[in-house]
């Protein structure tokens, strides 16, 4: 467990992306077997389930050490990490003599899955008898092992390129072989790694192709003719695999998402044998025809995700559908490195063999230059898209995020100006900081909260606003300030989406502080008027409902 | 009326007439240490202990000056004034005020840890104490500085290895000195920033026995500093200044390094938990050891460290002042010590 503490404290301090690759590389050289399978887990995205919630936890600590539960929050909201938190609080183990036993990363995280099921104070003796003979770094790891947390500074891909140059295979076949359903409990790292592995996981999905946004100016790509353009839509990135006479649909995050779009099972047996497609889950407004769909606000998919059970009034309210972009494997065949026309070509004849009201094709955009192409994306919007996509046509389809052959060339956002009115401390880097802002919109003379948004700004802005909100406090609400609304920001955000849940009535897609406006005065900032005009503009066909799923990436007060 | 009132200025003994550590010019100030927060320009008379006295002459020029030995009586107005060590740095003082048998105790900076050269700090019984409370959370369990120095000497041996410099940031005052004593047996040539050099070379003057270190001037050969160390103020840290050094790693002195947070947020290579301020257990032993019927907190956690005191059953309030915001962080420390460098900085012709 050392070794892997020791990783982690690289790769959670480290500044250089080189120094921490060279600590995965090392690990990777002389780690057992078992702690690497785990390790690969770990980074993408296979935790063990949360064995013990974090309530339950820091009580175990707060009894070990005797301290009430108001200084365990201000512990809390100063660190801004709960693993690190109560790894700062307990006490250093008296003496770690060569008797400690020195147990495995695999043997924690293999207890965890076989006391998942037992009383919590079986979990308890587990839990405090471990502490006690770790060191701070493997009780901070430990502690994030157990509450199932595990964000780190380090993606995916830096581990597979570290894991590539240790085991000599290229990364895109290293991607590849981790993928999809695998039990790290159950697999040996040799296995994992193997060829005759990825032959014989029916399920596996192949790592996405993933695009950056365009950097300069579109004529420097060259003749617009070796360009194929297409609507960016905005839900999950997925793919659809039919192999073996079974399903299964894949995220983006690599998450099996088979049961939770009934509306796709019929695909199973439409599809030929051997198909893999990627493409957008994505809500679209029933019923589509001819081909012509109308994508919903991305809420309405979020009424569907992060919930076990879907209710027949949320498949009426937000019916999902499959975007097709790209085909991936072709009678059991991978075609990726064939040019994208071609793929293409395939597609086009699969989608309109099935003809599934739940199954389209991400339409081609026709263009003849870039100017006119510049001129229909002014209109993605009202396309419920987010913007363009272009594609070379030649292009095969690569692993990862690579520049060159995809590119997507967003809209701009929507933006609006808000008074800042209530400040938290943020986490991570910005532990002790206030950095998780809310903003207000102006009705009358009352402010009414519309979001909280915690992007956008430099360090320097952030320990500025920081100052402003430790001298400026109106009131405390546990960890939240109420500050004097002084400072005005304009905040963009992708989209806008009525909301029964939100005091404004409004909820944001992924809103951000774009610009702080020092030259505007709090009286000059926009109004909830305004906001619910831009809900009119761009769309109002769809109502969040009261305490409906999770709050991924929209924001809500 | 209370004998220390907390004026706008700063502490007040009305019956004596004078402040200490005021941030605003008075007449007579009492000064606890020489950092900037705590020493301002600007009064008519500043009383300090012997060692803090060249340290002001260096950051605020010349002024009338006097200075007593630990343990001293002063008598001002009927007032007895007595200056007892602090532990937090070189000269740094408790006052201890006492008039009609009542005694009041202001802390200014202290530690509890003996780091061998700020003086050990002597616990004084008093009726009222008036206590920082920079790292007052639970949180702040500080390493013993052996330990921490080990650290320091390891990652300095692994640099070396790695043919890298080792940059260490440390406040010119105080803690570059304390870093110094493990670093200069090491046996490797220590090289420093102007403003650590101007506060040697003051220290050096009034008899300080200080090991030797080398000045970083635009002539100092690049070549000679690969693989040994640096010791800059956190002002210098990701200036141009550092590009001499390429390549090299930057290992942060400072108690705010305990949490990982910010040892990200200040971009260093490593975080060194080494702090001049008491930790948790440090405070409360200190509070506890006065024997203080009443205790105000100031400068730092104030809120949550007076709460506690109070559920142990020690009277406590808290106090705002300006040696920092409601919770005084690194950055204002950083930023007050960096525009002590700074001044020191445009002092010098070259740095």
């Amino acid at each position: 467990m050392k070794q892997f503490a020791d990783l982690v404290n690289v790769l959670g301090t480290s500044t250089k992306t080189n120094d921490k690759l060279k600590a995965l590389q090392n690990y990777f050289a002389v780690a057992a077997d078992k702690d690497k399978t785990w390790v690969i887990a770990i980074f993408s995205g296979r935790r063990p389930k949360r064995i013990i919630n974090s309530t339950i936890l820091q009580g175990w600590c707060r009894e070990i050490i005797g301290i009430t539960q108001w200084l365990f929050d201000e512990c809390y909201h100063t660190v801004g990490d709960l693993g690190e938190t109560i790894a700062l609080l307990l006490p250093e183990p008296e003496h770690r003599t060569a008797f400690t036993s020195e147990h495995t990363l695999s043997y924690y995280l293999e207890t965890f899955i076989r006391i998942e099921k037992e009383a919590d104070e079986v979990k308890k003796e587990f839990i405090i008898d471990s502490w006690q003979q770790m060191g701070r770094n493997e009780k901070f790891v430990f502690i994030k092992l157990i509450t199932g947390g595990f964000r780190i500074g380090v993606s995916q891909k830096m581990m597979v390129n570290a894991l590539a140059k240790s085991v000599d295979i290229s990364p895109s076949i290293i991607a590849h072989r981790i993928s999809g359903n695998w039990d790290p409990a159950e697999t040996a790292f040799d296995n994992l790694l193997s060829e005759d592995a990825a032959n014989t996981d029916f399920s596996k999905p192949y790592p996405f192709y993933l695009a950056y946004a365009v950097e300069e100016d579109l004529k420097s790509l060259a003749e617009e003719n070796q360009w194929q353009a297409e609507w960016k839509w905005d839900g999950i990135r997925g793919q659809v695999i039919k192999r073996n006479n079974d399903f299964f649909v894949w995220s983006r995050g690599e998450e099996l998402m088979t049961e939770k779009f009934p509306e796709y099972n019929e695909f199973k047996n439409m599809l030929p044998e051997g198909t893999v497609i990627d493409g957008e889950i994505i809500s679209l407004a029933a019923p589509a025809q001819d081909g012509i769909f109308r994508p919903l606000p991305f809420a309405a998919l979020q009424t569907r995700i992060g919930r076990k059970n879907i209710t027949k009034k949320q498949l009426t309210e937000a019916p999902v559908g499959f975007i097709a972009y790209d085909l991936l494997e072709y009678l059991g065949e991978d075609i990726r490195y064939r040019p994208m026309v071609e793929r293409r070509a395939l597609l086009e004849e699969i989608i309109g063999n099935i003809h599934h009201p739940a199954l389209h094709i991400s339409p081609v955009i026709p263009f003849t230059n870039w100017d006119e192409l510049r001129e229909v994306r002014t209109g993605s919007r009202d396309m419920g898209s987010e913007g363009i996509m272009l594609k070379r046509k030649d292009s095969p389809y690569q692993v990862g995020r690579k520049r060159g052959d995809w590119w997507k060339w967003k809209i701009d956002p929507l933006t609006i100006d808000a008074v800042m009115i209530y400040a938290q401390k943020g986490h991570g880097r910005r532990s002790n900081l206030y950095t998780d802002y809310t903003f207000a919109v102006k009705d009358g003379d009352k402010l009414i909260p519309f979001t909280k948004a915690y992007s956008g700004l430099t360090d320097k802005e952030f320990a500025q606003v920081d100052n402003f909100v430790k001298r400026n406090s109106l009131e405390k609400f546990g960890p939240v300030r109420t500050v004097k609304p002084a400072l005005v920001f304009e905040i963009a955000f992708e989209g806008i989406a009525a909301s029964n849940r939100h005091k404004s009535g409004v909820a944001l897609r992924f809103p951000r502080m774009s610009r702080w406006r020092t030259d505007k005065k709090p009286d000059e900032i926009n109004t909830l008027d305004d906001l619910k005009e831009m809900l009119k503009t761009y769309n109002a066909q769809y109502t969040i409902e009261a305490n409906d799923g999770s709050a991924l990436n929209t924001s809500t007060i | 009326m209370a004998l220390i009132e907390f004026s706008d200025k700063g502490l007040y003994c009305r019956q004596g007439n004078f402040y200490i550590d005021p941030w605003k010019p008075v007449d007579k100030a009492i000064i606890t240490h020489a950092h900037s927060d705590h020493a301002r320009p600007g009064s008519k008379y500043y009383l300090c202990h012997h060692l803090t006295k060249p340290l002001l002459q260096l950051r605020l020029g010349d002024n009338v000056y006097e200075s007593v030995g630990w343990n001293e009586p002063v008598f001002i107005d009927g007032v007895k004034v007595s200056l007892h060590p602090a532990g937090h740095i070189i000269g740094a003082a408790q006052i201890r005020v006492e008039y009609n048998g009542e005694v009041w105790v202001a802390s200014g900076d202290y530690k509890t840890e003996n780091d061998g050269i700020s003086g050990s700090f002597e616990p004084v019984k008093c009726n009222v104490f008036i206590t920082e409370s920079t790292f007052g959370l639970p949180i702040y369990k500080w390493k013993k500085q052996a330990d921490i120095f080990d650290d320091i000497k390891n990652w300095v041996a692994q640099n070396k290895e790695d043919k890298k410099t080792s940059v260490l940031i440390a406040y010119s005052l105080g803690k570059a000195q304390r870093v110094l004593m493990p670093l200069s047996k090491m046996g490797l040539p220590v090289y420093v920033h102007g403003a650590v050099w101007n506060v040697h070379q003051a220290l050096v003057n009034s008899g300080w026995n200080l090991p030797e270190v080398i000045r970083v001037t635009p002539e100092t050969p690049k070549e000679d500093m690969v693989g040994n160390i640096v010791i800059a103020p956190p002002s210098a840290d990701g200036t141009p200044w550092m590009k001499k050094f390429y390549p090299y790693s930057v290992g942060t002195c400072s108690g705010w390094m305990q949490v990982r947070g910010n040892a990200r947020r200040r971009n260093t290579d490593a975080g060194f938990a080494l702090s001049d301020h008491a930790d948790w257990e440090g405070l409360l032993q200190a509070v506890k050891a006065t024997g203080a019927e009443k205790v105000f907190a100031t400068h730092g956690f104030q809120a949550a460290f007076s709460r506690y005191l109070n559920e142990q059953g020690i009277e406590a309030g808290e106090v705002k002042t300006e040696y920092g915001g409601e919770e005084e962080d690194n950055k204002t420390e950083a930023i007050i010590e960096d525009q002590a460098d700074n001044t020191a900085i445009i002092n010098e012709e070259n740095v």
